[in-house]
């Protein structure tokens, strides 16, 4: 079927392709997981050629008609453009039916044209050449930007630019394939990604592209596996070649071997039990079958995260960690920067709960200073860098401050060790507060606060700690390591790291009671909190929140869901008699393996 | 002819949506609008031109204008720009 609305295939129908793909040895082509799922089907080759265009020299006499030609072929692109913007708004909704906003100002462009006129009547040149040379020139110029942004435009240029070339020189254009097939090409635009996923596309590969790219957004968008950055792919594969995409782990296999094609049919198929699993899961809550309620949220480090916990069905987020903002920064960012990306976190997750912690620096992360210290993991960080630059952490706080309108903002201080830190860091807080309602700014007034529990002398401390606090935060990793004094980056002794070392069990115990005895509630953002072999441990010590990495999100909902919380006292119970971490261990993995079969420990 | 010297506002930069305002904006005058940026400088009528500029939070632009009801459209111009396009400044 042909269809005239400015897509070019100059392909054959893959299904019509003879079959010698069982003689072909098997190709693996590695590039970047862009959407998830895994495309099995043949390939249907995509090549754009760009339009060939040849300067030719015209007389004066073809001027009007050149124009004619040109000025038609800008209506009919406008027309298709239209109707994609069109499609995409009905498909994608009005955000990224923008990218095609833009192409259509672009076609409206007076004075772009009025050019291009122009220079076919003084230079008497064919329409094409001036079209291409002219809009050329503003894509190589976009192309070579600093600007990310700008850089993505181009395409946007190009895409357009080639569109009015394509209808000037009337190309057959066929958008329906038959049957359905794997896309594979050099590089999709927007319009093509959108257009083609009108046919059965069951998914698509590319050479270039990267994870924010138009196909990448957009194949999320539409639920379709991509594959983008795979290189030479499209030179590797030939129609109608089997292949398969697998957008959870960025590879493409072409003419996969038999033992391939029945593993990732199989791999295929767990992820759509997974799936079907996790809706059923997502929005049902993290609470025992005894109906004992946990939070279960997610750590994030960009607010680009929050899509993802939505559809993982994420109580909240547990832990922010903003000093991930300072990224590639060379100076803090300003307090209306920081207020603006809290604010915008505060609101995609309202009414849930977002805990931000202020930024911890210093450790192994992000020195605010270039300071030199011969144990940074027992130097100058967390709360130890804010206190000392009271102005950094007011600019910080009031930040923070300023996007809890909505009530639904936490603030967090990390490595506190003692109750001055944390009187002080409070004072800093209400300092903040002052010269807001000085600003007439508004602000949650009862803004929670808390502190992580990362250093054995706040565990000590815990019951004294919580008389000062709204909440507990376990930060596993650091107090492991200080509780055992293991560096486990340290290939040495790593190995003496142990999240189930009964002294870290009795501790956990010791903080979770102390902490509940002073009524407040006590979480756990560490890495610990997202380990399947700890949850039922954690539920029975009494954890109230669960803060974990987004994708085991479902896992851990799971368990937490098929346990009664009498169940888990009385494992949790048995598991802090034990007397060394192999018992622990081999105890908790045999509760796992007799009711979890299916999730993986390691 | 009239020049004036603006910076950009708003924290998003001249993206697509600020650009489109500034030529709309722009086409509603007789006189000629060209914006001059590091020494590459574009009709700022054409909505291509514009979004070649690359222009972020932060950059200098230098305008100029020229017809006959350049003074107008300068005041209309450098306002727009300093409220940022009616975005988020900061």
């Amino acid at each position: 079927m042909t269809e005239q609305d400015g897509n070019y295939f100059t392909a054959v129908d893959p299904t019509s392709m003879p079959e010698e793909q069982t003689h072909k040895p098997e190709v693996v082509i590695k590039g970047i997981p862009a959407s998830p799922g895994i495309a099995i089907g043949p390939a249907f080759l995509f090549r754009k050629s760009a339009p060939t265009i040849r300067e030719k020299s015209i007389t004066a006499e073809d001027v009007p008609q050149e124009i004619a030609r040109l000025e038609q072929a800008v209506a009919r692109s406008h027309k298709e453009l239209r109707k994609i913007l069109d499609f995409a708004l009905s498909k994608l909704g009005d955000d990224k039916a923008k990218i095609f906003e833009a192409q259509l100002m672009i076609l409206e462009d007076t004075i772009l044209f009025e050019t291009i006129y122009k220079r076919v009547r003084s230079e008497l040149k064919n329409a094409e050449y001036v079209v291409h040379d002219e809009i050329g020139k503003y894509h190589r110029m976009m192309l070579t930007s600093k600007d990310e942004y700008t850089r993505e435009r181009a395409h946007d240029v190009e895409d357009v630019r080639n569109r009015i070339l394509r209808n000037m020189q009337e190309e057959k254009l066929i958008s329906r394939l038959e049957g359905s097939s794997v896309i594979i090409s050099q590089n999709l635009t927007a319009a093509d990604t959108l257009i083609l996923s009108r046919n059965d596309v069951l998914g698509y590969a590319t050479d270039i592209g990267g994870i924010t790219s138009h196909t990448a957004l957009l194949a999320r968008a539409l639920k379709i596996p991509a594959v983008v950055g795979a290189r030479n792919v499209s030179h590797t594969v030939q129609h109608g070649d089997r292949v398969i995409v697998d957008g959870y782990s960025g590879v493409v296999y072409i003419n996969p071997s038999e033992a391939t094609l029945r593993q990732l049919e199989e791999k295929q198929q767990q992820f759509k039990l997974f799936e079907e699993r996790l809706s059923e899961l997502r929005d049902l809550p993290a609470e025992t079958i005894d109906g004992h309620r946990v939070d279960l949220s997610a750590n994030i480090e960009f607010e680009k995260e929050i899509e993802f916990i939505r559809l993982q069905g994420a109580d909240g987020i547990g832990l922010y960690r903003s000093e991930m903002l300072l990224i590639g920064k060379e100076v803090f960012p300003s307090e209306e920067e920081q207020a603006e990306q809290y604010r915008l976190i505060a609101e995609s997750m309202y009414p849930k709960r977002v805990i931000i912690r202020t930024f911890d620096v210093g450790g192994d992360k992000i020195v605010a200073d270039a300071v030199k210290e011969n144990n940074p993991f027992l130097g100058w960080r967390g709360i130890r860098v804010m206190l000392d630059k009271p102005d950094l952490f007011l600019e910080q706080l009031r930040a923070i401050l300023r996007s809890s309108t909505k009530k639904n903002v936490a603030v967090m201080f990390p490595m506190i060790s003692s109750i001055k830190e944390v009187r002080a860091a409070k004072g800093y807080v209400e300092e903040a507060k002052k010269q807001l309602r000085a600003q007439n700014l508004p602000f949650d007034e009862k803004i929670k606060v808390g502190i992580m529990v990362e250093v054995p002398a706040a565990a000590v401390l815990a019951e004294d700690l919580a008389n000062e606090v709204d909440f507990l935060s376990i930060g596993t990793n650091d107090l492991i390591q200080y509780l055992l004094a293991v560096d486990r980056g340290n290939d040495v002794v790593s190995g003496l790291y142990q999240e189930f070392h009964p002294a870290v069990l009795r501790f956990l115990r010791r903080i979770i009671e102390r902490g509940k005895k002073r009524d407040v509630w006590v979480g756990m953002c560490g890495e610990m909190a997202g380990d399947p072999m700890a949850t039922i441990l954690l539920l029975g010590l009494g954890l109230d929140e669960f803060s974990v990495v987004p994708k085991v999100l479902p896992e851990i909902k799971k368990i937490i869901r098929s346990v009664k919380l009498r169940e888990a006292k009385r494992i949790a119970k048995h598991a802090l008699s034990l007397q060394t971490e192999d018992e622990v261990k081999a105890y908790l993995r045999s509760i796992m393996k007799e009711r979890f079969p299916d999730i993986p420990l390691d | 002819m009239i020049e004036r010297e603006v910076t950009i506002r708003n924290r998003a930069g001249l993206h697509t949506r600020p650009a489109a305002s500034l030529v709309k904006l722009a086409a509603k005058f007789k006189a000629e609008f060209f914006i001059e940026k590091e020494g590459f400088e574009i009709n700022g009528k054409s909505i291509i031109g514009v979004m070649t500029l690359a222009a972020e939070q932060g950059s200098k632009l230098h305008l100029k204008f020229s017809g006959e009801d350049e003074e107008e459209m300068a005041r209309a111009i450098v306002e727009l720009f300093e409220q940022g396009f009616g975005e988020p400044m900061q």
